[in-house]
């Protein structure tokens, strides 16, 4: 495979793994919002900062409201991670490997695309939102499942799934490290007090409620939940679950080969030291700073993938 | 000079049926306009999600437009086909071997029938080809002869295209459609299948394999990027031959050959289907600017270690002046008369030959020699005074710029209009691929239909449209 190909293939799934999780997170904010009494800007605040555009938002608009804050997020002209965008680019990279992919594939991208397109050309009002959404979000598990239901099981299927889980543990661990380093700014107090609404967000925002529920009952508390993103391997958001699937695809990549890849011994140690803990121990290391860590880890493999398989040069 | 009525492919001269069209003409009289009117939308909502489009240069916006599709197939018998083949066969061999001779020795100037200057003098002629030995003696790997009909078995070559013809994705995939579409249509007209060309493309490239390749050929497709108007094209090329689509950004010279860098290291290629420019191939050897080829891939190719389809410098060949001699080539390699005619050309270069343009400007099309996509061309008949006055002064600064010829009374065939068929002017190009021992024309085309009522202009960066071009068993 070439490696502008592979490079192609990691970035289509990473944008619509990102336009996913970004309609995920306009969901969980508006809900928040809606369910509390005082409206304010601040509640978008945090979910802009999980997207990673406060700033591009506090520059584009004068008067930052709510509304301005959804419109960002889905179609900003400026922002290269609203949903619009990603989408776009998603299927620029689609139309780079369209020989590498199916029809069916190139179809679903570019359906979700046009979508998209449709849906978002002008802004979007507040009773309109549930279901465009909700449309984004089937559009883009209508590629994931045509990805799954009709590509070979090669290299190809490869780098689509190495791209799709690094964005996903990626937007994990920013949904956790802004949640914590927001609400509980002191490591001290993790734990002391929970707000049933905001951790309720933070398992939205990775559709976990359910999961966690299912699992916790009502008793879970902060501890669990921090638990259960980080390392429980059947959550399939989880970073524990996603740096396993980078680490076996990556395991499927290097097949053949006489010695593991350096992207390889890296996730290796990501696992290894950051992933074979308990919550404790990682409360006690400090949870802003075990984030942190990991979103550096996390693009440190993203960068050794990108050398190893050649995708420039 | 009075316009000439037109022939029409499907009514012909006076209002009677032709046959090729007789099955399909029943149907469609059967058909409701209705359903038909709902199946074209389909189709365009099929060419959009399939993602059959153009970029248009020069539009703000990176805009993919669709090629607007009609229904209506344009359908050619199978004996008028057959002669239609012989003579594109005997062109493009004759083609090949006037690339060869005036790449050596240039017999044909030598014998006095093109003059000395067409050749040195002209832009599209590459000295660094000169004595080159392109493999299995090809030059023109893939060409699309542009045919215009003007009566029953009247057709005439508007242009030879041998650099990088474009087109043959809407070829296959009019057809696609038109399957999906009318399947009935297709059991009661027995239409020749245009399907095997990609597997034709590929076989006929791999032929063409340099004599130092061992094993199966490694065959590419080397595109300018998705930004290029064809991309959609390149890729679906790509996609089914099964062969890789690469930018000049993948490729290397590693040990003396042109390489692909791959997820495992550089992979070395023995055929490149280029869809770049000459100029752009080699910035080592042509333009220095160019980002989009590859350093020192001539050298590589002429040490004999790759295969560049089509070669370098075929542009010699489909130049607009060239054109004019096309006769000329045909009997001087042949040995036989030529069985497609050229239309009759005056070169303005000829002081005789530009006195006549001048004084009949207003019947005449008049074209840049350069010139492609219908860009810089004036169509007398329908030209404003200012136009017509722009152009005088045009040719008299540059007359051996441009070339004339008479406005043709270009056939039409029905579209699929508001009002039912209504008739408008199309052409049709044949797509060509020769390897070493043969030349294959695969049966259809694509034909190119001017839209709007009365239009010459063909060109779909001009309003132009494509229809499924039928080629029946007789």
């Amino acid at each position: 495979m070439l490696g502008k190909t592979a490079n192609g293939l990691f970035w289509m799934s990473r944008y619509l793994e990102r336009a996913e999780n970004t309609a995920r997170l306009i969901d969980t904010g508006q809900r928040i919002a809606l369910t509390r009494l005082r409206s304010g800007e601040e509640e978008w605040i945090p979910v802009l900062q999980s997207a990673g555009s406060l700033e591009g938002f506090h520059n584009a608009y004068d008067t930052p409201g709510p509304e301005a804050a959804i419109d960002w997020m889905l179609r900003g002209r400026d922002n290269p991670s609203s949903i619009m965008a990603c989408i776009f680019a998603a299927r620029q990279n689609a139309r780079l490997v369209r020989t590498a992919i199916t029809g069916e594939v190139w179809e679903a991208v570019n359906a979700t695309y046009m979508m998209a397109q449709d849906l978002l050309a002008r802004k979007v009002s507040e009773r309109d939102l549930p279901a465009a959404l909700s449309a984004i979000r089937q559009n883009t598990a209508l590629v994931r499942g045509m990805i799954h239901g009709t590509m070979l099981r090669n290299d190809i299927y490869d780098f689509l799934r190495i791209g799709t889980f690094l964005e996903r543990a990626d937007n994990t661990a920013r949904i956790l490290d802004v949640k914590y380093y927001v609400l509980l700014p002191s490591v001290s107090a993790v734990g002391s007090s929970i707000d049933n609404v905001q951790w309720e967000s933070i398992l939205r925002s990775v559709s976990a409620r359910g999961g966690f529920r299912m699992e916790y009952g009502s008793e879970g508390g902060s501890q669990e939940i921090a638990h259960f993103l980080i390392f429980d391997k059947r959550m399939p958001r989880s970073l524990a679950f996603c740096v396993g699937k980078i680490n076996d695809n990556l395991r499927y990549l290097n097949a053949g080969q006489s010695k593991p890849s350096k992207s390889q011994k890296l996730v290796t140690y990501l696992e290894t030291a950051y992933l074979s803990h308990g919550i404790e121990e990682v409360l006690e290391y400090g949870l802003h700073e075990y984030i942190e860590k990991m979103l550096e880890l996390l693009g440190e493999l993203a960068g050794q993938i990108q050398l190893d398989y050649r995708f420039y040069e | 000079m009075e316009k000439p009525a037109s022939f029409d492919e499907m009514w012909g001269a006076n209002e009677t049926l032709r046959e090729p069209y007789r099955k399909f003409q029943a149907w469609f009289d059967s058909e409701d306009p209705a359903r038909l009117r709902k199946k074209q939308r389909e189709a365009e909502k099929l060419f959009r999600l399939t993602g059959i489009t153009f970029n248009v240069y020069g539009s703000s916006e990176a805009e993919e437009r669709l090629i607007p599709f009609d229904l209506i197939p344009r359908i050619i018998s199978g004996s008028e086909w057959a002669r239609l083949s012989r003579g594109i066969e005997q062109r493009v061999r004759a083609i090949n071997a006037f690339l060869f001779d005036i790449y050596h020795k240039q017999e044909i100037v030598k014998a006095g029938r093109i003059p000395e200057e067409m050749i040195s003098r002209n832009e599209a002629f590459l000295p660094q080809m000169i004595g080159v030995e392109p493999p299995g003696g090809v030059y023109t790997h893939i060409v699309g002869i542009d045919l215009v009909c003007t009566g029953p078995g009247e057709f005439f070559v508007l242009e030879d295209n041998a650099r990088t013809p474009s087109g043959v994705s809407y070829m296959l995939e009019n057809r696609e459609t038109m399957l999906q579409m009318f399947p009935e249509l297709f059991s009661e007209n027995r239409v020749q299948s245009v399907s095997n060309y990609p597997t034709d493309l590929r076989r006929s490239l791999a032929a063409c394999a340099p004599p130092t390749c061992e094993g199966k050929p490694v065959v590419a497709v080397l595109t300018p990027g998705i930004y290029n108007s064809a991309y959609f094209e390149h890729a679906f090329l790509a996609d089914q031959m099964g062969v890789e689509l690469v930018e000049g950004h993948d490729l290397r010279v590693v040990d003396g050959r042109v390489a692909m860098r791959t997820t495992r290291g550089y992979k070395p290629i023995d055929v490149l289907y280029r869809r770049v420019d000459d100029e752009f191939l080699d910035p080592l050897n042509f333009n220095p600017e160019s980002a989009l080829g590859v350093p020192g891939i001539m050298d590589v190719y002429r040490a004999g270690n790759l295969t560049i389809a089509n070669a370098p410098g075929t542009g010699i060949a489909d130049d607009k002046a060239i054109y004019s001699y096309m006769p000329e080539i045909v009997e001087f390699y042949t040995g036989e008369r030529p069985i497609l005619q050229n239309v009759e050309t005056w070169r303005c270069s000829e002081p005789v030959a530009l006195a006549y343009v001048m004084d009949n400007l207003e019947d005449l099309v008049v074209k840049e020699v350069h010139g492609s996509g219908g860009y810089g061309m004036l169509i007398g008949p329908t030209a404003t005074k200012k136009d017509l006055a722009a152009f005088r002064r045009k040719l008299k600064a540059r007359p051996g710029n441009y070339i004339a010829q008479p406005t043709l009374a270009l056939s039409t065939v029905p579209i699929f209009s508001r009002a039912g068929l209504s008739p408008r002017h199309v052409d049709l190009r044949p797509f060509v691929l020769c390897s070493p021992d043969k030349v294959e024309i695969t049966p259809g085309g694509l034909t190119r239909v001017a839209l709007k009522k009365g239009s010459l202009v063909v060109n779909s960066s001009q309003g132009g449209g494509t229809k499924d071009t039928w080629v029946l068993e007789d």
